[in-house]
C-alpha cells in the first residue's frame, strides 16, 4: 500500500483520507481562474497534533503540504501547484474560549466566519468580530493566512491586526504559540514579544496557523447602512477623508459598477452606521450629513442614497452569477485612497477591452491610511475564451496596480512574481532566508512566495 | 465520454462553490449538509458534487463505484436549496437527481442502489421482502380494508415492513380508529410509493410503482389519502400529479392537528414531559409544514416542547432520504448525521424526542443506541405519543 | 416631443391661485402667488422651483383642472434648477434601463392587474379578490418594461418621461388586456392624468385598485367581516393625479369596517411620506424630512391609529418601519381588504 496514504490513515483515520480521483479533482480547483493543480492526497486532520504529524511525516517523504481553509480566495492560493497532500483544516473548527471582559475569543483556524458570527450573536450580542467581505464559509485561519480584512477596517485596520495570539505548526512540525498564551497566559495579547508576525499574509507558506485569539468589538444594536452618491470619481478620496475624520461610521466602501445599470458611472459610498439607541444614530447621521456632508449635497454634487439600510452579518452575495456563469475573481490592492478616482478609470478601461462589465470597489483601512481597492471579472465558467479574458484581465490589472504605486493584496504567483520582482533585494533575501530557516525541505506550500 | 443528455448541461456550470448551501439559517456550522456532515470533504458538499457531476458529464471524470456513492450519499434534504443564494437554486437537488437518472441510464451504481432498485421492482418494497407479507404489520388489528371509506390510509414499505415503523404505523391506525375516523389500508394491493425510486433516478420505475398505485387508488375509487411516511406524502403530492393521480393528500399529523381541534382526539397524559421535535425534510423543507406536527405535540397535557437548536428549515436531516436510510451510505461514524442529530436532541435535556417519519424513526432510534443515549432518551413517533 | 397642454390664460384669470396659497411647505398670500405663477408661465425663475418638494399636491389643489406641477417640473429642467443633487438623478433615470432581455407578452383575455415596477409585491394581490384579473408584469427581473416613468416629476425630468412612456405604454397594450387596474396609484395618474395633460395616447383603459377592490369587495358583501381597526391612511403624493379616486378609501373602510381616524394631516393635508425630501438639495432637507414623518406619525398616533394603510410601496418603504416603531401596524390596502374576506396577508 501507498507509504503517504497508509501514514495519513493512521494520523487522521481513514475517512478522512483520499487518495481518490474524486477527492484529487475536487481539490485540484479553487473557485478563480486557475487552471487545476492536482494533489496526491487529501486529509482533514482534527488537531494541531495530527497537523504536526503529518508535516514531520511530509518532511520525512519530502512531499509538500497545502494548507486549505474555506478555499474562498480565488487566486489559487491553496492549489497545490507541486501536488502533495492538501490538508483541508475544516474540521478543525472549535471555539475554545469567549472571555467577555477582555474582549476576545479563542477559536481553531477551521472554523468558519460564519460560525463565529453565529456563536457570538447567541452568547455574547455585544460583541462582534470583523468579517471578511468572503461567504460565511471562509475560514478564521484562512484569512488571516492572506492578511484580510473586513467590516470593522476603518476604526480597526486589517483582520491581522486583529490578533491576541496565534497556534501555528512549523514547516517542521513543532507547534508553537506566539504572544501572552506563549508563556502561558490567558490568550488577550499578541505583543510584545514572542510576536514574531512570521505567518500572516504568507498564504501558509511558513507554517499552519492551528489556532487562533481574536479580538471581538463593541456590537451595537442598531446597525444600519446608509448609502451616500457622487458621480464624480475626483470627489471619493475627500468624502473619504471626510468620512473618517468625523469618524463615526463602522465601515467604508466605495464601489461602482456598471452592473445593475444604476451604479452605472456612479460612486455609491456605503456607510455603516451603529448605535445603541436611535439617538446615537442620528447624533452620528448629522455629524455626517448634516454637517460634514452638507457642502456636496447644496453643490448638487454628492447625495444621500439610501437610509437605514438593514445591514446582514453575514452579508450575502449573488455576484458570483451575474454572467450566469459561476465565476468571478478579482486582484485586490492595498492603495493610497487618493488613487481610488485612477484606479476606477484605468479598471474601466480593462473591463472594457475584455468585454466584462466593470466592477470596482474601494475599502477604507483605518483613518483612510490606506483602502483595499478591488477590480472583479466576472467570467462563464463554462466558456473558456470567457475565462481567458478574465484571467488577461486579472493579469493587466496586477500590471496596473503596480504602476499606481499600490500593492497587491492576496496576489496569485503571477502577482507574487510581479511584486518580488520590484521587491528591495535585501528584503527578497531576507524573506528568502526566513523561509528557508523555517522550512528546510521546501514542503510548505511551496511555490507561494517562492524567491527565486 | 461526454453526456450530451444531461439534463442541466446549460446550468450546473453557474454553481460558485461559495459554500452557502452547507449552513443552516443562522450560519452555525458548516454541517448542514447531512454528506459533508458525515465525510468532510468538499467531494461531499452540494457543490463539489455538483462540480463532480459536471466533470462526469463533461467526460473529465470517469464515473467510478467512489463518485456513485458521493452522487448517491445526497439524502436530497433541501437544505441547499434552502440556503443557496442563486436563482437555480430550486434545481440544486434535481441536479443530482438527473445525474442519477444518467448513472442509471447507464446502468451504472453503486451495489447497495442496484439492490434497492431491484427489491422496489420485484417485490414492491426496497428490503426485498415478499409482496405477500405487505399486509403483516396490522395482521392483530381490525383496520378495515379500503371499501369507500372517506380516507385511504397509505402506510408506506416502511410502516408495513420495517419492525419498529410498524409499531408505529399501528399506533397510528389505533388512534385514527379511536378517533373515530373513517379510513381503509390497502394491505396487500399496496405497493412501494416510489418517491425515493425518484429520487435515485430510476424514473421508469417510479413512474411504474404510481401507475400502479393510482390504478389501485383509481379502481377503488379513492379521493382522500392520510400518509403515514412523508416520503409517500411527497409522492402523492408532487409526483403522481405527473401521472395523472389527483388525490387530495394528508400527512397524519395534519390530520391529527385537525382531529385534535375537532376534539375528536383527545391525548392521555406525556410519557415525558420535555420533548424535542425533528422535522422530516419531506415535511418541512420539502412542503413547507412545520406548525401540524408541534401543533399536535403541545395539545398532549403535560408536554414541554423544547426546540434543538437547528429547527424547521434549519433542521439537520437524519441522514435517511433519497434511500439512504436503507442504502445507508452516511452510516458508521460518529459524523454520521443521525448521530450528529442524536446528540443534539440529547442536549436539549429532552427525555423523547419525537419524529413524524418512519426513516427519521429508525435512523435516529438506532443512533441514540449507538450513542449510549437510550437510558435517557427514547425516540418514538407522534403517532405513538398521541395514542389515547 | 410632447409638449405640457397648459391653459396660461385661464391660470392668468384665476382669483384664488390654491395651487400656491395652499402649498404646504411654501408659505405664500395670493399676490406673491399670483407673480411666481407669472414667472413660471413666462419661463422666469421662480422661487417655486427652488423650494418645491415636489409633492404633487397643487395639481389637486388647482380648481381649474390645469396642471401647475407638470409646469413646475416642466420648468425645472428647462432652467435647470433641479430638487436633486445630479448624482441621483443619474442613479433614477439609470435605474429604469432594462438589462435583463425583453418580456414575454402573454396575451390578456380579460382585465390585467399591471404591477409596474412593483412585480416583488405579487404576494400581496393574492386570493378571492383577484381571483378575476390576470396580473401583469410579475417578472422583477422584466419590470422596467411596464414602468411608468412618472418618478421623474421629482427629478425634474419631463423630458425622461415622455421619451420613454411610449415604449411602456406599447408593452402593457401588446398583452390586448380590455381593462387594465393599476397596483400603484402612479400607473394610474400617468394614464388618466399625465398622458392626457401631454398629448400622449394611450390604448387601453385604466382602472384604479381601490375602484376595483371596491367592486370587488362589494359583491363579496356577505363574506365580510367588520375588522373595527382604527386605520390611519398614508395618502401618496401620486394620488393627487386622480383626487377623484380618492373618495374610494373611505368608502373601502365602511365595506370593511375600519374607522378612519379623525386627524389633520388628511385627505387634502396629507402629508408626504418624506422619500424623496431626504435626499433633496435644499439645504437641512435630511431634517426637514424626518420632522415631517415625525409629524405625520405623531399625528396618527394622537388620533389613535391602530394601523397605517398604505397604497404606494415607496411611502411603505419609507414609512413602514418608523410607523411600526411607533406601535402602528403598516399594511397595504389590498392587504387590509383581504383580511376582512378571512384571508391572511403575507
Amino acid at each position: 500500500m501507498d507509504k503517504i496514504y497508509s501514514a495519513l490513515t493512521q494520523i487522521v483515520g481513514e475517512d478522512y483520507v483520499s487518495n481518490r480521483p474524486e477527492e484529487l479533482f475536487t481539490y485540484s480547483k479553487d473557485l478563480g481562474t486557475s487552471p487545476p493543480q492536482f494533489p496526491e492526497y487529501v486529509a482533514a486532520p482534527r488537531t494541531a497534533e495530527e497537523v504536526s504529524r503529518i508535516v514531520r511525516m511530509a518532511n520525512q517523504e519530502k512531499v509538500a503540504v497545502v494548507p486549505l481553509g474555506g478555499g474562498m480566495t480565488l487566486a489559487g492560493l491553496a492549489l497545490p501547484l507541486r501536488g502533495g497532500i492538501v490538508l483541508d483544516l475544516k474540521r478543525m473548527d472549535r471555539i475554545i474560549e469567549l472571555n467577555e471582559k477582555a474582549r476576545y475569543v479563542v477559536i481553531e483556524a477551521g472554523a468558519s466566519h460564519g460560525k463565529l458570527t453565529a456563536h457570538l450573536h447567541k452568547h455574547a450580542p455585544h460583541l462582534m468580530h470583523s468579517e471578511p467581505g468572503a461567504p460565511p464559509a471562509a475560514t478564521i485561519g484562512g484569512n488571516l493566512a492572506i492578511h484580510g480584512q473586513g467590516d470593522l477596517a476603518h476604526p480597526y485596520g486589517f483582520n491581522s491586526d486583529m490578533l491576541n495570539g496565534l497556534e501555528v505548526v512549523l514547516p517542521t512540525g513543532e507547534i508553537c504559540r506566539f504572544g501572552s498564551c506563549a508563556i502561558g497566559c490567558a490568550w488577550y495579547t499578541l505583543h510584545p514579544l514572542p510576536d514574531l508576525g512570521l505567518f500572516l499574509g504568507w498564504n501558509g507558506s511558513t507554517g499552519i496557523i492551528t489556532k487562533v485569539s481574536l479580538r471581538l468589538f463593541p456590537c451595537k444594536k442598531f446597525r444600519e447602512m446608509d448609502i451616500f452618491v457622487v458621480e464624480d470619481e475626483t470627489l471619493i478620496p475627500d468624502v473619504l477623508f471626510a468620512l473618517t475624520h468625523v469618524g463615526m461610521a463602522e465601515d467604508l466602501v466605495a464601489w461602482s459598477s456598471a452592473i445593475p445599470p444604476f451604479a452605472n458611472e456612479l460612486h455609491h459610498i456605503s456607510i455603516n452606521i451603529t448605535g445603541d439607541s436611535k439617538e446615537e444614530m442620528e447624533f452620528k447621521r448629522r455629524q455626517i450629513f448634516d454637517i460634514k456632508l452638507s457642502k456636496y449635497i447644496r453643490d448638487g454634487v454628492g447625495a444621500i442614497g439610501a437610509v437605514a439600510q438593514p445591514s446582514e452579518r453575514p452579508q450575502i452575495s449573488k455576484s458570483a452569477d451575474w454572467k450566469k456563469g459561476g465565476g468571478f475573481e478579482y486582484v485586490g490592492s492595498i492603495m493610497p485612497v487618493a488613487a481610488y478616482p485612477e484606479c476606477y478609470r484605468r479598471g474601466a478601461e480593462i473591463s472594457t477591452r475584455h468585454d466584462i462589465p466593470y466592477t470596482v470597489l474601494g475599502r477604507v483601512i483605518g483613518a483612510a491610511h490606506g483602502m483595499m481597492f478591488s477590480w472583479s471579472y466576472a467570467f462563464n465558467r463554462a466558456d473558456d475564451r470567457s475565462v481567458q479574458h478574465a484571467r488577461d484581465a486579472l493579469h493587466e490589472t496586477d500590471d496596473l496596480v503596480m504602476e499606481l504605486g499600490g500593492t497587491i493584496w492576496k496576489p496569485a504567483v503571477f502577482g507574487q512574481q510581479l511584486l518580488m520582482s520590484r521587491m528591495d533585494p535585501n528584503t527578497l533575501q531576507m524573506m528568502k532566508k526566513v523561509k528557508t530557516m523555517l522550512d528546510p525541505n521546501g514542503i510548505m506550500n511551496p511555490g507561494n512566495w517562492e524567491v527565486a | 465520454m461526454a453526456l450530451a443528455q444531461y439534463k442541466y448541461k446549460d446550468d450546473i456550470h453557474r454553481c460558485f462553490r461559495c459554500g452557502y448551501c452547507k449552513f443552516p439559517g443562522d450560519w452555525s456550522d458548516v454541517t448542514n449538509c447531512p454528506a459533508y456532515a458525515r465525510f468532510r470533504m468538499e467531494s461531499y458538499s452540494t457543490g463539489g458534487r455538483l462540480w463532480l457531476i459536471r466533470a462526469w458529464v463533461n467526460g473529465e471524470l470517469q464515473w467510478s463505484e467512489h463518485l456513485g456513492r458521493i452522487v448517491y450519499a445526497c439524502a436530497a434534504c433541501n437544505n441547499c436549496v434552502e440556503k443557496c443564494p442563486l436563482s437555480f437554486s430550486d434545481d440544486i437537488v434535481q441536479m443530482v437527481v438527473a445525474a442519477k437518472n444518467e448513472m442509471v441510464e447507464l446502468g451504472l451504481l453503486p451495489t447497495p442502489v442496484k439492490t434497492y432498485l431491484q427489491n422496489v421492482q420485484l417485490h414492491g418494497n426496497p428490503y426485498g421482502l415478499a409482496a405477500k407479507r405487505r399486509g403483516e404489520w396490522m395482521a392483530d388489528l381490525a383496520v378495515a380494508p379500503y371499501d369507500d371509506q372517506e380516507f385511504l390510509l397509505f402506510v408506506g414499505s416502511e410502516g408495513a415492513y420495517d419492525s419498529r415503523a410498524q409499531q408505529a404505523a399501528r399506533a397510528l391506525a389505533l388512534t385514527l380508529q379511536a378517533a373515530g375516523l373513517s379510513f381503509g389500508v390497502l394491505g396487500k394491493e399496496e405497493t412501494d410509493d416510489g418517491n425515493e425510486v425518484e429520487l435515485l433516478g430510476e424514473d421508469g420505475l417510479a413512474e411504474m410503482v404510481a401507475q400502479q398505485n393510482i390504478q389501485t387508488f383509481q379502481k377503488k375509487g379513492v379521493r382522500k389519502i392520510v400518509t403515514f411516511s412523508p416520503h409517500a406524502y411527497n409522492a402523492f403530492k408532487a409526483i403522481y400529479p405527473k401521472y395523472g393521480g389527483r388525490f387530495e393528500v394528508w400527512h397524519y399529523t395534519q390530520l391529527l392537528a385537525q382531529l385534535m381541534r375537532k376534539g375528536a382526539i383527545k391525548p392521555a397524559g406525556a410519557e415525558a414531559a420535555k420533548i424535542t421535535f425533528h422535522d422530516p425534510c419531506f415535511l418541512g423543507r420539502w412542503h413547507n409544514e412545520y406548525k401540524a406536527p408541534r401543533q399536535v405535540l403541545q395539545a398532549i397535557p403535560g408536554v414541554q416542547l423544547v426546540e434543538m437548536a437547528r429547527n424547521k428549515k434549519s433542521a439537520l436531516c437524519c441522514g435517511g432520504g433519497a434511500g439512504n436510510a436503507v442504502i445507508d451510505l452516511l452510516g458508521g461514524s460518529p459524523d454520521s448525521p443521525a448521530r450528529i442529530r442524536a446528540r443534539e436532541a440529547a442536549a436539549t435535556g429532552a427525555a423523547v424526542l419525537a419524529v413524524a417519519c418512519p426513516n427519521c424513526l429508525t435512523m435516529l432510534e438506532d443512533a441514540v443506541k449507538v450513542e449510549g443515549l437510550e437510558d435517557r432518551l427514547a425516540v418514538r413517533d407522534i403517532a405513538e405519543l398521541i395514542r389515547p | 416631443m410632447f409638449n405640457l397642454r397648459f391653459d396660461e390664460n385661464k391660470c392668468l384669470a384665476c382669483e384664488t391661485h390654491d395651487c400656491l396659497t395652499r402649498c404646504q411647505y411654501m408659505a405664500m398670500d395670493i399676490p406673491t402667488a399670483k407673480a411666481e405663477m407669472e414667472k413660471l408661465i413666462q419661463g422666469r425663475e421662480s422661487r417655486v422651483l427652488h423650494d418645491c418638494v415636489t409633492c404633487y399636491a397643487c395639481e389637486e389643489y388647482c380648481p381649474l383642472g390645469n396642471h401647475p406641477f407638470y409646469l413646475i417640473v416642466t420648468r425645472q429642467e428647462e432652467l435647470d434648477i433641479l430638487p436633486l443633487p445630479s448624482p441621483l438623478i443619474k442613479r433614477g433615470v439609470q435605474m429604469a434601463i432594462p438589462f435583463r432581455g425583453e418580456p414575454e407578452i402573454e396575451p390578456i383575455a380579460g382585465r390585467a392587474l399591471n404591477m409596474g415596477v412593483f412585480s416583488m409585491l405579487v404576494p400581496h394581490v393574492q386570493g378571492r379578490l383577484f381571483e378575476d384579473v390576470t396580473l401583469m408584469s410579475t417578472d422583477s427581473r422584466k419590470m422596467f418594461h411596464y414602468f411608468c416613468q412618472l418618478m421623474y416629476l421629482h427629478f425634474g425630468r419631463t423630458s425622461v418621461i415622455n421619451e420613454r412612456l411610449e415604449e411602456s405604454i406599447a408593452t402593457i397594450a401588446a398583452h390586448g388586456a380590455r381593462e387594465v387596474i393599476h397596483f400603484h396609484d402612479e400607473c394610474y395618474g400617468t394614464y388618466a392624468s399625465y398622458a392626457p395633460a401631454f398629448g400622449i395616447d394611450v390604448p387601453f383603459k385604466s382602472v384604479h385598485l381601490f375602484e376595483y377592490l371596491y367592486e370587488r369587495l362589494g359583491a363579496m358583501q356577505d363574506d365580510i367581516k367588520p375588522l373595527n381597526y382604527k386605520v390611519a391612511y398614508q395618502r401618496p403624493c401620486s394620488s393627487r393625479l386622480s383626487p377623484d379616486k380618492h373618495p374610494f378609501v373611505d368608502k373601502l373602510f365602511d365595506l370593511i369596517g375600519v374607522e378612519h381616524v379623525q386627524r389633520e394631516f388628511v385627505d387634502e393635508n396629507a402629508l408626504c411620506c418624506g422619500s424623496t425630501i431626504m435626499g433633496q438639495r435644499r439645504e437641512g432637507s435630511r431634517r426637514f424630512c424626518l420632522e415631517l414623518q415625525q409629524k405625520n406619525i405623531d399625528d396618527m398616533k394622537k388620533a389613535g391609529a391602530q394601523l397605517c394603510v398604505f397604497n404606494c410601496p415607496a411611502c411603505m418603504q419609507t414609512l413602514g418601519k418608523p410607523v411600526a416603531d411607533a406601535g402602528i401596524m403598516p399594511i397595504f390596502m389590498s392587504d387590509l381588504c383581504r383580511l376582512a374576506i378571512g384571508e391572511k396577508s403575507p
